[in-house]
This record gives C-alpha cells, sequence and structure tokens, in this order.
C-alpha cells in the first residue's frame, strides 16, 4: 500500500510521469489555443464548439468511438513510423510518401491477384504494402549512409516522386475511369474487422487497428529489448560512438529507415484496404496521414506507447472536428482549428521542461549524480 | 586581511549525499588559490554554488566583506565573478571579438558597435600579451588561443574574480606555461583567481594558497610555498601517493603490432602521416610522445580503423588487419581507450549499463536470441563498478551524460580493460583525472604489460611518458623522429624532439 502510494506521488517525477504530464499540458496548451480561434472566428459558439471538439468522439457512442479508431490506426502507424527513426537518429519526413506506394501496392494486389484464396489475399497485400513502403524508406537510407544525403531533402523530393508514380500507376493498372481514381479492391483483399465491427457497430471500423497494435509492440519489443534496437539506438544517439564500437553505423542507418518506410507502407494497406470506399484519386495531393504521424511521434515524444496515445488522440479531436460542422462554423476554420490543436499539442518535447522544473523544484536541490 | 571571497561553512545537502559538508574557502585580493580534490570530491558544486547554480543548504557567502545571496549566474557576474570553463563556450564560426561581446553587445540605433568592440579587446590583449586577433575566427585559431578568448571575455566584463576550472586539461606543455603567465599576470594587476585543478605540479608552480576537499569534507588550506606536492597529495587522497611508478624489467616478447609505412594526406592534401614504421612487442609499453597535432590522433585513428583512407599496412602478429572492420580488430584484441571520450568512448544518452557492453552486446553473456540480458548486464557492470572504483549516483542505471569527466574515463578505461585485449591503445587515458585516479590507470597499463600484453600509449604528458613507457617513440610534423629509451633521456631532450629542433634514429 505504501509502496503504491510513493509510486502515485513520485510519479510526476519519473521518467514516464514526466513524458505524460508534458504530453498533456501540451495538449492543454493547444485546445486553450483552438478556443481562442474559435472565439474570434465564431465568439457566440465558441463554448459550445470547444464542447463539442472535446466531446465529439463521444457524440454518437461506439459508432462515433469507431470512426476514432478508424481515423486513429493509420497515424499510430505513421507516428511510430516517424518516432522510430527518430529515435535512431533520422528524421522521417517522408512517411507520406512511403505510405503513398505502399497504398498503391496494396491496392494493386487487392484487385489484381483474386487468384489468392480467402485470407491468403489480405495478408499478401498488407505484405506488399509493407514492401513498398521499405524500399521508398531504403532509397534515402542509402543516400544518406553511403552519400551522406540528408535524409529530410531525400524524403521530400521523394514525397512527390512517390505522388507522382503512383497516380500514374493507377491510370496504368486499377483505373476506374468513370469516377477517375482507383478501382475497390477484392472483398477479400479488404482487412478483415476481426469482430471489432460488432463491438463499434455503425463505423467503418477495420482490422486496421489491430494491426497497429501489434506494430507497438513489435516496434517497443525491438527498441526496448533486442540487440537490434540496442545498436540501432547507439548509432541514433552518437553515430562516433558507434562506430568506435564497431557497429556498422551505415548500414544501421539503412535498416533504420526500411523499417520506418516498412511502417508507413502498412499504414497505406491500412487506409485503402478497406470496403468503406476510400480509393487513391488522381489528384497530385500528398496524403495528410504521413504528416499527421510527425505531429503524433512529437506528442507521443517518440516511444511507442507514446504515440499510441497520441494516435488515438489525434483520431478523437479529428472527430470532434466533424461535428463542429453543427454549428455556424466554415469548413476551412474547422481545419485550421483541428490542426492548431493538433500541431500545438505536438510541442510536448518543449513543456518537458518546464514540467521538470515545477514538480523538481524539491527534486532539484537534491542535484545529479556527480 | 582582506578577502574578496568568503564561503563560509558551507553545507550542500543531495538526497542521500552531503555534497559539501561544512567547507570554507576564503579568497584575498590578488591571489592565486587553487581548489583541490579528487573527482566528486564536490569542488564543481562549491562552484556552482558560488555562482548561483545551486543554493547552499547552510553557510554564508561574502563578497567583498558583505554578506550576499547569488541567486544565479546573472547574480554573479554583477558581482564580477568570471569562468573560464574546462570545455569552452565558443561558437566556432564567429570572430573572436564576436564570441567575446557575444550576451554583451555594444549597439548603435540596433546596430553593433563593432569597432569600439575591438579597440577594447585589441587593447586588453596587448595589456596581458595575449597576441591574439580579434577578427579571427575561433574554428581557426589553436586551443590554447581559443583559451585566450575565454579569459577575455571575463576581462571584457571586468571581472575580478576569476574562476579557471581544469584549465591545462586540454593543452600542450607550452600553453601552458604560456597560461601560468598569464594568470600570474592577472594577479599582479590586482585579479584574484581560483584554480581549480588535480595537477599537484602546476599548483606548486602557480598557486599562493590550497584548500584541499576530499569526500565533500574540508581538509584544509596551506600555504603551497611551506607544503611540498607529497603532503598536498595525501590531503587530497587520504594516503601516501606513489608518483613512480613501480614496475619491474620488461620481458619483451614476440611482436604484437607492426605497423608499416602508414602514409596519410588529409582532405585539405596536407600530408597528416608520412612513412610510419614501427612494432609493439608483448611486455612493452611503447608511447608515442609528441605535440598534441602532429599526427598522433591520425596514426591512431589508421591502426584502430576509425579513418580508412591511408596506404600502409598494419598487422596483429602475423596477421594483417590494414583494412578489416572495426569489429574485427576489436575482436583480434585490440583495446582502445580513445582521446575523445564524449565523442567515441561512450553513448552520453546510454545509461553506465548500456555502455559498459559498447563492443560486446552482442556476445552470447549479453544476449539470448537477440534479446538483451539485463540481468547479465547489470551483473556485468556492477562487477565492473566495484572492480574499477567507478563513483556513481544510480549504479548500471546512471546516465553517462550525468556522470563526472573522471568517472566516465573510469567506465570506459574498465570496459577496454575487462575485455582483455592482447594490444591496448591507450590515448591520453589519464587527461582530465586526478591523482589518485592516474596512479590507479597507470598501474593497470603496467599490470597488461606484465601480462605479456602489448601496450601503445598516446601521451602529452612528459611525465606520464618519461616513468610509464618502456620504449618512446617521438612524433614530429607526421613522422616519428626519435626512438629512445626513458633512461637515456631527459625531459629537455624529448622537448627538443618534439619541437622538431632534433631528430634521432628510428
Amino acid at each position: 500500500m505504501n509502496k503504491l502510494f510513493k509510486k502515485i506521488i513520485g510519479f510526476p517525477q519519473s521518467e514516464s510521469g514526466e513524458s505524460f504530464l508534458s504530453s498533456f499540458s501540451a495538449i492543454l496548451f493547444g485546445v486553450a489555443f483552438g478556443f481562442i480561434l474559435m472565439l474570434i472566428f465564431n465568439p457566440s459558439e465558441a463554448f459550445e464548439g470547444i464542447g463539442i471538439i472535446l466531446t465529439g468522439g463521444f457524440e454518437a457512442g461506439r459508432s462515433s468511438l469507431g470512426t476514432v479508431l478508424v481515423n486513429s490506426a493509420p497515424i499510430i502507424i505513421t507516428g511510430l513510423s516517424v518516432g522510430f527513426a527518430f529515435k535512431t537518429g533520422l528524421f522521417n519526413i517522408g512517411a507520406t510518401g512511403q505510405l503513398t506506394v505502399g497504398a498503391f501496392a496494396a491496392i494493386f494486389v487487392g484487385v489484381n491477384w483474386t487468384f489468392l484464396p480467402g485470407n491468403l489475399h489480405w495478408i499478401v497485400a498488407v505484405l506488399a504494402a509493407i514492401l513498398a513502403g521499405a524500399i521508398w524508406g531504403i532509397i534515402p537510407g542509402l543516400l544518406k549512409a553511403f552519400l551522406n544525403v540528408h535524409e529530410v531533402v531525400a524524403t521530400i523530393m521523394l514525397n512527390y516522386i512517390a505522388m507522382y508514380l503512383v497516380v500514374l500507376g493507377v491510370k496504368e493498372t486499377v483505373f476506374n475511369s468513370l469516377r477517375s481514381e482507383s478501382l475497390s479492391v477484392h472483398p477479400n483483399a479488404a482487412i478483415p474487422t476481426f469482430g471489432l465491427d460488432k463491438i463499434f457497430p455503425d463505423s467503418s471500423i477495420t482490422g486496421g487497428l489491430i494491426l497497429a497494435f501489434i506494430a507497438v509492440i513489435i516496434i517497443y519489443i525491438i527498441l526496448k529489448k533486442t540487440t537490434f534496437g540496442y545498436q540501432l539506438k547507439a548509432v541514433g544517439f552518437n553515430r562516433y560512438a558507434a562506430q568506435y564500437a564497431g557497429i556498422n553505423e551505415k548500414m544501421n542507418i539503412v535498416y533504420s529507415m526500411a523499417i520506418a518506410g516498412a511502417l508507413s507502407g502498412l499504414a497505406g494497406a491500412v487506409v485503402f484496404l478497406t470496403q468503406s470506399g476510400i480509393h487513391i484519386t488522381t489528384t497530385y495531393i500528398l496524403l495528410p496521414q504521413g504528416f499527421d504521424g510527425i505531429a503524433v511521434a512529437l506528442l507521443g515524444l517518440s516511444t511507442p506507447i507514446g504515440v499510441l496515445f497520441a494516435g488515438i488522440f489525434f483520431g478523437y479531436i479529428k472527430v470532434g472536428g466533424f461535428f463542429l460542422q453543427r454549428l455556424a462554423f466554415e469548413k476551412e476554420i474547422i481545419s485550421v482549428i483541428i490542426a492548431s490543436i493538433i500541431y500545438f499539442s505536438a510541442l510536448s518535447a518543449i513543456f518537458k521542461k518546464y514540467v521538470r522544473k515545477v514538480f523538481a523544484t524539491k527534486k532539484n536541490s537534491d542535484g545529479g549524480d556527480e | 586581511m582582506e578577502y574578496v571571497i568568503e564561503m563560509l561553512n558551507i553545507t550542500k545537502d543531495f538526497p542521500g549525499i552531503r555534497a559539501n559538508d561544512n567547507v570554507t574557502l576564503q579568497l584575498k585580493k590578488g591571489e592565486i588559490h587553487a581548489l583541490l580534490g579528487e573527482n566528486g570530491a564536490g569542488k564543481s558544486t562549491l562552484m556552482s554554488i558560488l555562482f548561483g547554480l545551486y543554493q547552499p543548504t547552510s553557510g554564508t557567502i561574502k563578497v567583498r566583506g558583505e554578506e550576499v545571496v547569488v541567486r544565479n549566474p546573472n547574480d554573479a557576474n554583477e558581482m564580477q565573478i568570471g569562468m573560464v570553463h574546462q570545455h569552452f563556450k565558443l561558437v566556432h564560426n564567429f570572430t573572436v571579438a564576436e564570441n567575446i561581446i557575444l550576451g554583451k553587445e555594444d549597439t548603435n540605433r540596433g546596430f553593433l558597435n563593432m569597432d569600439d568592440a575591438i579597440k577594447k579587446i585589441t587593447a586588453l590583449s596587448e595589456r596581458y600579451n595575449f597576441n591574439i586577433d580579434a577578427n579571427a575566427l575561433i574554428s581557426d585559431i589553436s586551443v590554447g588561443m581559443q583559451q585566450r578568448v575565454e579569459i577575455l571575455k571575463m576581462l571584457y566584463r571586468d571581472a575580478e574574480i576569476m574562476i579557471f576550472d581544469e584549465p591545462t586539461a586540454v593543452l600542450t606543455p607550452q600553453e601552458i606555461s604560456e597560461l601560468m603567465k598569464i594568470m600570474k599576470h592577472l594577479t599582479e594587476e590586482g585579479k584574484s583567481i581560483i584554480l581549480i585543478t588535480h595537477k599537484l605540479k602546476e599548483i606548486k608552480a602557480v598557486s599562493n594558497r590550497c584548500s584541499v576537499l576530499r569526500k565533500g569534507k574540508y581538509i584544509g588550506t596551506v600555504d603551497v610555498g611551506k607544503t611540498s606536492i607529497e603532503q598536498m597529495a595525501e590531503m587530497m587522497v587520504g594516503r601516501k601517493v606513489l608518483f613512480e611508478v613501480e614496475k619491474g624489467a620488461s620481458k619483451i616478447g614476440e611482436s604484437i603490432l607492426s605497423v608499416k609505412n602508414l602514409n596519410m594526406t588529409n582532405k585539405v592534401g596536407k600530408e597528416v602521416l608520412r612513412d610510419v614504421s614501427f612494432e609493439v612487442k608483448a611486455g612493452e609499453i611503447l608511447c608515442i610522445a609528441g605535440i598534441e597535432g602532429n599526427g598522433q590522433t591520425q596514426l591512431i585513428e589508421a591502426i584502430t580503423g576509425l579513418n580508412s583512407h591511408f596506404s600502409g599496412n598494419v598487422f596483429i602478429r602475423e596477421d594483417e588487419i590494414t583494412h578489416k572492420s572495426i569489429r574485427n580488430k576489436t575482436l583480434t584484441g585490440i583495446g582502445h581507450i580513445p582521446e575523445d571520450r564524449h565523442k567515441h568512448g561512450l553513448v552520453l544518452d546510454y545509461n553506465l549499463g548500456e555502455n559498459m557492453i559498447l563492443q560486446s552486446y552482442f556476445d552470447n553473456e549479453f544476449q539470448n536470441y537477440g534479446f538483451l540480458d539485463f540481468e547479465a548486464i547489470s551483473k556485468h557492470t556492477n562487477d565492473l563498478i566495484e572492480r574499477f572504483d567507478i563513483r556513481i549516483g544510480r549504479g548500471e542505471r546512471t546516465s553517462a551524460r550525468s556522470m563526472s569527466g573522471g568517472n566516465q574515463q573510469k567506465a570506459i578505461v574498465a570496459r577496454e580493460f575487462d575485455r582483455n585485449p592482447d594490444l591496448m591503445i591507450a590515448v591520453q587515458p589519464t587527461r582530465g583525472l586526478d591523482v589518485g585516479a592516474i596512479e590507479y590507470i597507470h598501474k593497470q597499463l603496467v599490470r597488461l604489460r606484465d601480462e605479456n600484453k602489448a601496450v601503445l600509449l598516446v601521451s602529452l604528458e612528459l611525465d606520464e611518458v618519461l616513468s610509464v613507457s618502456d620504449r618512446i617513440l617521438v612524433m614530429y610534423e607526421g613522422e616519428l623522429v626519435a626512438n629512445v629509451y626513458p633512461k637515456d633521456v631527459t625531459e629537455n631532450d624529448l622537448g627538443l624532439y618534439m619541437s622538431g629542433s632534433k631528430r634521432g634514429a628510428v
């Protein structure tokens, strides 16, 4: 009992407590900023509006919770992608490009390879997406490792290359010319719901959430428990020390980008391997889930568990934004408000410093290890 | 007697540890006052209190006789207290003048008043014979010059009380004697200096008085002129210290490392290694002596594989390892205590335990099927902490970043010795360490040699070169210019070889 009490009291000062509190205060700050925007654009309905944003996820009960989770699954995975790369010292801005090629690979397999029976079809489609994303991650990895091309530059440019190539690929191979978008995947290629549709009826929930959970667990284990994660992090923290220790830092950069790319590719499969009418369109737009992944990783402080909660939070806020349309807010303004909340929330790393200060006044007088 | 600073009965408690226990430090005007103590003795804590980074648990601080509370470093600045940190705080792509005015820029309607600043800096530089060009880029000047910039920074801010934290740790012997001249000059001009160091010789050379701390406790203040180095060392360590390295005659065995015709040019096309050939034999401590920057770093990089852009051959016993991977070399039996412990030696964001398995995490001892065996790592680390006397607060979970420099070095030494290599390459292994730790590391090197292993030591300290090594090679401008035995040479001879004014047979 005493131990538990100590644990609760000590929570704000423990490492995970510090992370939680900083993320939480970042969210509060983001919501406050969103509220100010609402006061500016529509003062009379601002209070009602902020209420809707904060409770929207529960608005229609389990159905809207289902929608929250549908939105969350891919950005949890792209958040993992960005967070994983970040833990290993790389800034993966290319999640959206990797997601796009993953999506195309998934759709291509999902539409064309109808010879695959039953469950095998969606599994192969998902694997194809993972592979495509991994290849799209390996390219900047190789450029960084062997030619010292900065990964931010390489991944940004590859985002556009992916976008144009995929639109071309859709037009050439899986084109629905009537609707000017990709063809719908075969029912066997849609990721099954694993019974989630019973828990969250009337939502377009898929098993993507399960895949996201699995990805979180795998990445957590790799980073925390394995020698592979140990050497990846060593390269990320200090490339020179890793080199000194005989770790092949060049190949580790490539591995790290391959995994980051594979995750984003998986996110592409999670978004598009569904029967609910989502397709790749032929308009030239970078898919937002990739960029949301950056914000998710920042809010979750790049840890797998943090990313999981951050992704669910973002999905939740987005559903709240959807219901905000009932009030007299312009659609664009809603996007601005939601984006502000999300991106201000992503500042949690900054808040970490303050959390430490506030809760450490006692602790600080006790100083460091020297 | 007038004291400019008095820290009276300072006690500072951290949970579980009393970092300063009733410490008193009184600095007279115009004196150089050494603050002596081993790593973790509480010197840094005491100075942090003077600088307002920590508040004392009890005790008082008086500046020029008046009791004061130093809440933060800005308060300290206003009291004209300045500090030269061990690791300089300089912007490398700024000029000397830009660095000096940084934080105290004079402006004229929003524009920098650079001309006046440069005039003032030049005047200060001339007055103290700093011989410094205010317009030079920091990245273009030597470490010794960079330190002068730090001193100029204090002078520019009219500091009267100057704290030097381990100022000679990064300097060559010549630069050290220059610095000592400067410090004496400063006190002649009425400045007062606190010198934090563990180099007893330097204390003897420049200080007037010396206060000693040991494990947080105040041991006493002595008049340096009337106290011998041995007495001060005993005060610091709490027991008698051996300055002479005890070692028997060496039993030279087979050749362990042989290096043949190494040549290297750097990025701008300058020859940094010129036809370097030598052997290190089992049972021998071979020392590469030389002034910093004469190719020692590049030589070690070539042997260890950190740099592969060179020609020539490297052999361990009969096996050529010239272009083998670093991992391969490590496993062949090369231990390496690197020159830069922060850049190469440690992953500062890893904890101590994780750092202790840096080259062996893949070993079956520490992993099962790719999963790290944390229990084994913890056991291994605690064993090393014990055996190598690493002093830290939180065991293997202590983050490497939070450890003091001396303990970081001890951790690296522990890791490399524990791997029990046939060839130990130790690059300035005692840089910045206190006498107790230096004695310890020297003993370990000798023990390794007595176990019939080969030791290649790179050192800038002539004392160390002469007392530890069995044979000395001197490097000058990328070439070996002398091959001598310590009993046949004096410090003076070595100095002549090192400065290129004399050449011997190699």
